[in-house]
């Protein structure tokens, strides 16, 4: 079934064909047209749910990660402010190995007051245990949560699926809306191989000494480390169901690229624009768009970039004292492989200043006239 | 012959069951009240209960990873997250078919008056079917003996050296609670195990948002000898610093225990090296303030 939807409810859609059990949230702007339609999901009863209406995102994070444990499938959705409230919560649920998961509206981080898109809000979770996919058109939302709900429960690590404020949260496209009994078939209920119960009593996170908490990290980690392959895999079964691959990355006529972009969210749909006028004009350009932030996909990163003669990182987000955190990423994934390719890290669009096939065109061009990449910030759009 | 004595005590009724969910195995401090207050609510709680422990004595009490002292679930949950862990769970349970067990969060004071507030006025509001039990011991014992909400005017803590004792008295969270008109609450004391078991299986049988508070006197932070601890909570119930009632929708305030003769507090601060500091005229102030709150309780039963 095809229907008109905002990005947003691309995500209500997809914690309801995903059938989640437990939703606890809170509402902020930009999400909560999700959580609007997630109460009248539950109240019409087409999703079979508890949805516990908190005081606070923290509250959300906290309900969800118990919910979890007791074995129910949890979803939640929040934004910048309300992220980052729960990130105390965050590492929870990654290190008690509950797979909740979660919408995030990349919203730009106060002060001053922000609405508008940028990534810092959840960037600066990159390092809390959560697999982190960015998406850039409300179909990818949609199924994207499903197979977060796939991926998520079969290695225990909890899942955020993150959307552009507006650009996507806002906006109204054409979705395909897939068949319940399909979704069904693809994600089976979720058993847990061990959860919170009288009847098999046991004490979960309590005080855990030095002789077993570094082997619950490394354990962390190892199944991280699995999720590349996975995500590969669910992807394929995905797209024979429903004809649409999702998969770590999104290659845009990369493969005979002189200069290929990386980037990531509604920037990395726009860059296909880009690279096509370019193109047009006689300059070889592609675009890698990154899906899975977290883990990083090295291997489909370097696989796709060693092949180009320069690269463009673009990001819209800032790690201070540092530069553009995809940008570290991307010359990590390249370390000991390449040298000499020149990796160019630009910062744009931070609070939600457009980013425009212009944008890009003005990356392409100043990356094509430098021999060498710059080690500094390249700033495009700012105002000095 | 068996003695009149003997006799008695051979058919002497228990009046709390036998029944263990707690071993004896496990770290508290000598003396210390949160542990009888668990083994009590336990007894009267049984098997199929599951509990949200937040930071506070009582994760550590428990013992560390892969130990637990006691025979029902636990969740270790974040510090100010145990009423919104409870709430969770619940609807976890719910949602795979265990409608039966019993959701505790299960709190100290600091836990409960101060960091976790927040979540517990939320789950109280949405009247989410928990039961949330705070074990007061009147300040941050795990961590040392810091001043809470809770900690009482006048005491010592190590943040609230003797040349500045707390100067603010207690928080009322029972007003508070009462104010979110929730089916039950009720204050109760490790010093009357019927009446604190007794609480606990009404609460038990009520649906929605119950709330019980639960006087639990702390050897080490009071610095008090271990053996007194009864004793001093019986003590707080009979001079009125911790009346034990319970309240119904916020309005029906019913008292259990009225005491025959309101004893003074002198004796009471006296047992306790946190107080030693105080001179006649803190007392004093003490005495007014307990004697206050003892008469705007009488006055909310009464209009009962």
């Amino acid at each position: 079934m095809k229907k008109v939807i905002m990005g947003n409810h691309a995500l209500s859609w997809g914690a309801q064909l995903g059938r989640a059990q437990v939703i606890a949230a809170y509402p902020i702007t930009p999400q909560t047209q999700v959580v609007e339609l997630l109460s009248e999901m539950c109240a019409s009863g087409a999703l079979d749910a508890k949805f516990i209406k908190v005081e606070s995102e923290h509250s959300a994070m906290a309900a969800c990660i118990a919910a979890s444990l007791a074995g129910a499938r949890t979803f939640t959705a929040t934004s910048a402010q309300g992220l980052t409230l729960m990130h105390e919560l965050l590492h929870w649920a990654s290190g008690g190995r509950m797979p909740v998961v979660m919408g995030n509206i990349n919203r730009a981080m106060a002060p001053g007051w922000s609405i508008w898109a940028d990534q810092n809000d959840s960037l600066s979770q990159r390092d809390t245990g959560w697999i982190q996919f960015y998406c850039s058109s409300n179909q990818e939302v949609l199924d994207m949560v499903i197979q977060a709900f796939k991926v998520s429960e079969a290695l225990l690590i909890p899942s955020m699926v993150v959307l552009d404020a507006f650009a996507i949260s806002h906006t109204y496209e054409v979705v395909d809306i897939p068949d319940q009994d399909k979704v069904d078939s693809y994600l089976p209920p979720f058993n847990p191989p061990v959860r919170l119960t009288p009847s098999d009593p046991h004490a979960f996170g309590g005080l855990t000494s030095p002789e077993h908490y570094f082997e619950l990290r490394y354990k962390l980690q190892k199944d991280m480390e699995k999720v590349p392959a996975l995500v590969e895999e669910t992807g394929r079964e995905y797209e024979k169901l429903f004809g649409r691959y999702l998969g770590q990355v999104e290659n845009y006529r990369c493969d005979d690229a002189d200069l290929i972009f990386v980037s990531s969210g509604t920037a990395g749909y726009t860059a296909r624009v880009a690279v096509d006028e370019l193109r047009e004009a006689g300059i070889k350009a592609g675009n890698l768009r990154i899906k899975l932030f977290r883990p990083f996909p090295f291997e489909k990163v370097r696989q796709i970039l060693i092949k180009a003669k320069k690269v463009a990182v673009v990001d819209r987000n800032i790690s201070y004292g540092h530069g553009g955190i995809f940008y570290q990423e991307v010359k990590s994934a390249l370390y000991g492989y390449d040298h000499n390719l020149p990796v160019f890290g630009f910062i744009t669009g931070l609070g939600g200043r457009d980013v425009t096939p212009g944008t890009f065109k003005e990356i392409a061009q100043h990356a094509l006239a430098k021999e060498k990449a710059e080690e500094d910030i390249i700033w495009v759009g700012v105002k000095r | 012959m068996k003695s009149e004595a003997q006799k008695k005590e051979r058919t002497m009724k228990l009046s709390l069951p036998t029944e263990e969910l707690m071993s004896s195995g496990n770290l508290a401090c000598q003396g210390c009240g949160a542990t009888l207050a668990m083994r009590y609510v336990l007894k009267a709680l049984g098997q199929k209960t599951a509990l949200c422990i937040p930071a506070c004595c009582w994760s550590v009490i428990d013992g560390p990873f892969p130990y637990s002292t006691l025979d029902v679930p636990i969740f270790h949950c974040a510090f100010e997250t145990a009423a919104s862990s409870a709430a969770g769970l619940k609807a976890g349970l719910e949602m795979v078919g265990d409608t039966e067990t019993t959701v505790v969060a299960w709190a100290g004071d600091g836990g409960t008056f101060d960091i976790g507030i927040q979540a517990l006025s939320g789950a109280a509001e949405r009247n989410d079917d928990i039961l949330y039990i705070c074990y007061d011991n009147e300040a941050y014992m795990n961590t040392g003996i810091q001043r809470s909400s809770a900690t009482p005017y006048g005491a010592w803590t190590t943040t609230t050296p003797v040349k500045h004792f707390k100067n603010r008295p207690k928080k009322d969270i029972d007003a508070i609670m009462a104010a979110h008109r929730i089916p039950y609450q009720a204050t109760a004391s490790i010093g009357y195990p019927e009446d604190l078991y007794k609480k606990t299986k009404k609460a038990k049988e009520i649906k929605g948002t119950r709330f019980m508070h639960i006087y639990a006197p702390c050897p080490s932070g009071w610095k008090s000898r271990p053996e007194d601890t009864i004793k001093l909570a019986r003590m707080a119930v009979q001079n009125c610093v911790f009346p034990l009632y319970e309240v119904e929708f916020g309005e029906k305030y019913t008292l259990n225990i009225k005491p025959r003769e309101k004893k003074p507090i002198d004796d009471y601060l006296k047992l306790q090296g946190r107080f030693h500091h105080l001179t006649e005229e803190h007392i004093k102030m003490i005495q007014e303030e307990v004697d206050r709150n003892w008469g705007r309780l009488l006055r909310r039963v009464d209009a009962c």
